[in-house]
């Protein structure tokens, strides 16, 4: 039983041959070698003197392989291609530093104990192995905890009128919370400051915190639920309505439960936002060295007020504990920003 | 015994057909329109406690509150008012905005113009990951950092622009003190305003036709030719809004400023200088030890800020919205 099958391998006419790419591949090596060159001989030296004369060169040599082997156009063409990718390199350039800074400076002395100390027995600059952060942590729970609650039901509420009641200032909501999504979280901890103490005459507290956090997490939440709550489609919503259903039930029994994902996504990525904000904190919460479990009364910390408290010390112990509040922080804003692209991703939600 | 009978008086009524919303509807209509005036109302208030609190500062100033140079503390001993300006931190903060704008917005169109055009598919996802993940970080990371990490490198660039370029007068330098200068804090606000700017620029390109796209290629442009012709010109108001809302942001930053800048009370040219100003990091600055009436100064200079930043984001959204939709 002999059976022939012919398999067409699929055809890319489109990609270069080894022959047309080796201009560019000599091209790279020439640049490579010439700037290793031009820093040797020139005074030009370190990185970035090596940088600097990579990217002249780089530009210098496409720009005039490309000229040479076809016209001006390409000439410019090539020259464009090699600065669009420059600037990419250039925007993973601090994120990388950033990164590998907070590992480097803040991972080595974590430690359990930190998680169950606080800083009220211990002075910043003793050694890290003593005092801890729990007052932070406790801090940081109760605060976002608060803006969550409050910032939920507004934002989605918001976005509901927006996308569901399509009132009449639809146009106008939508347009100012965009505009309050610009407004600066030291603006915030001023108007929660002049309302909450000056007006109403309470003192610092963790609950303050979490009212301002709340300024700032409802336009996140709202923007985000508006996108989420648009891609539910029509569909869905004329077929609750045509089975006699009101249009609180409609909402309620179907677009929401349709868009759950993406509403969690929406509040979680509004919690990525606030967790570290720190000038907002700064006129609100007192800050402490001391665990304070009661949320409405007394001086409060949480990790933002922590480094920043620890920055401004200054001392050595001082700095390693603010990068070591740093690091948590990341790990934090991290895990909630992976957690809203998972449940992004369950079901077309936006980003 | 009774009987229940059934009389003409009883028969059902013809149903009334109406679109009236029934009752849980009205209040379901209620509710909402009530949680979706929050933001309104939250605005609102906003603008007027700064200014209710406020208030006082700026009738004593007058217009030099926006002019005047100095913030000097009211002292009873030597029978000296209180003054205070904030011009100088008003002229600093613009300052910082506009060098994050020149050194940031260029970096951002290029990698939106690279995840749109250039990037190969594999690696498109991460790039955009690295993008999302930069407008996550907290200021306070970005000030941690910038001062610990990019300052002693930036020093070292501002010494070099100031050795290459010092005839130029901004590029000047009165005493040789580099650190902590309006060039460093324009460079922390640029990698911040980054992401703002290249997500919205990316969103703007996204919307390019593609038939006019083709086209241009089926001319035989080549890739940049393309980009000139047909994604600049559509794209060039959206990026611009993005520009500017990457503006309000570096507007009001705080905490990442802070660390990086040097505060001080004078209107200067020299970018690399350590003097500059910052009306939201002046803010943080002065009111730890604020008396009520300095407080009432602080809370109009947070109003200030407020008008400037709101401003420029409504501009911003206006350019965006209406490139959006045509």
């Amino acid at each position: 039983m002999s059976q022939t099958m012919i398999i067409n391998t699929p055809q890319k006419p489109w990609k270069l041959t080894p022959k047309q790419l080796l201009p560019d591949l000599l091209g790279a090596i020439f640049t490579v070698a010439a700037t290793f060159a031009i820093v040797a001989i020139s005074p030009l030296k370190g990185k970035l003197g090596f940088a600097l004369t990579l990217i002249t060169m780089s530009i210098l040599v496409s720009t005039a392989v490309s000229w040479i082997r076809q016209d001006r156009k390409a000439a410019m063409n090539s020259t464009t291609t090699v600065l669009v990718y420059i600037a990419a390199a250039f925007v993973i350039i601090p994120l990388t530093s950033v990164l590998y800074e907070i590992v480097r400076l803040g991972a080595p002395s974590l430690s359990f104990n930190m998680f169950t100390n606080d800083m009220s027995q211990t002075a910043s600059e003793a050694p890290l192995t003593e005092g801890g952060l729990l007052h932070a942590v406790v801090g940081t729970a109760y605060i976002v905890t608060f803006a969550t609650l409050l910032s939920t039901p507004i934002g989605i509420l918001t976005a509901l009128y927006i996308v569901e009641v399509k009132g009449r200032f639809a146009g106008l909501v939508r347009f100012f919370v965009q505009a309050m999504s610009g407004v600066p979280s030291i603006v915030a901890g001023l108007f929660i400051f002049a309302v909450w103490m000056i007006q109403l005459g309470n003192s610092y507290s963790g609950l303050a915190g979490g009212l301002a956090l709340t300024v700032l997490m409802i336009p996140t939440v709202a923007r985000t639920s508006e996108e989420v709550l648009k891609l539910i489609p029509a569909d869905l919503r004329e077929a609750g309505l045509a089975l006699g259903a009101t249009q609180w039930r409609t909402v309620a029994m179907v677009v929401i439960p349709a868009a759950k994902s993406g509403l969690i996504t929406a509040v979680i990525l509004g919690i990525a936002r606030v967790v570290g904000e720190t000038a907002p904190l700064l006129l609100t919460l007192g800050g402490a060295d001391a665990l304070n479990l009661n949320p409405t009364q007394g001086n409060m910390s949480a990790f933002p007020y922590y480094v920043w408290k620890n920055l401004l010390l200054g001392s050595e112990n001082a700095v390693s504990r603010a990068w070591q509040g740093v690091f948590i922080l990341m790990v934090l804003v991290l895990i909630f920003f992976a957690l809203a692209r998972y449940f992004g991703a369950a079901k077309g939600a936006p980003k | 015994m009774s009987q229940t009978l059934i009389g003409p008086k009883a028969t059902p009524r013809p149903r009334v057909i109406t679109t009236e919303p029934r009752f849980t509807d009205k209040v379901f209509r209620v509710v909402v329109t009530s949680g979706g005036m929050i933001s309104l109302v939250l605005l609102g208030l906003i603008g007027f406690f700064l200014v209710f609190n406020g208030f006082e500062a700026m009738r004593n100033a007058g217009l030099s509150f926006l002019t005047g140079f100095d913030w000097v503390d009211a002292i009873p001993e030597e029978n000296q008012p209180a003054s205070y300006g904030i011009g100088a931190m008003l002229y600093g903060t613009m300052v910082t905005g506009i060098l994050a704008m020149i050194m940031g917005v260029p970096v951002a169109v290029g990698t939106a113009l690279f995840l749109s055009y250039y990037a190969p598919e594999w690696l498109k996802k991460p790039m955009v990951v690295v993008v999302d993940v930069m407008a996550a970080i907290p200021s306070i990371v970005y000030g941690l950092w910038g001062y610990f990490v990019l300052m002693p490198h930036a020093e070292y660039w501002a010494k070099l622009i100031h050795k290459y370029f010092g005839f130029i007068p901004f590029f000047d330098m009165p005493a040789p003190v580099f650190t902590r200068s309006p060039f460093i804090a324009g460079l922390v606000l640029a990698i911040m305003i980054t992401p703002i700017v290249t997500a919205i620029a990316r969103e703007v390109f996204a919307q390019t036709p593609l038939e006019r796209i083709q086209a241009a290629y089926a001319l035989g442009a080549t890739k940049w030719s393309m980009i000139k012709a047909v994604v600049i010109p559509y794209g060039r108001g959206g990026v611009i809004g993005g520009a500017m809302l990457g503006l309000g942001r570096a507007l009001g930053e705080t905490v990442a400023v802070y660390t990086v800048l040097n505060l001080v009370y004078d209107i200067r040219i020299e970018i690399l200088l350590s003097a500059g100003g910052s009306v939201a990091s002046m803010i943080v600055n002065k009111f730890g030890e604020a008396d009520p009436v300095e407080l009432q100064a602080l809370m109009a200079a947070g109003f200030v800020l407020f008008l400037v930043t709101l401003a420029v984001n409504f501009l911003a959204n206006t350019i965006i919205n209406k490139t959006a939709r045509e």
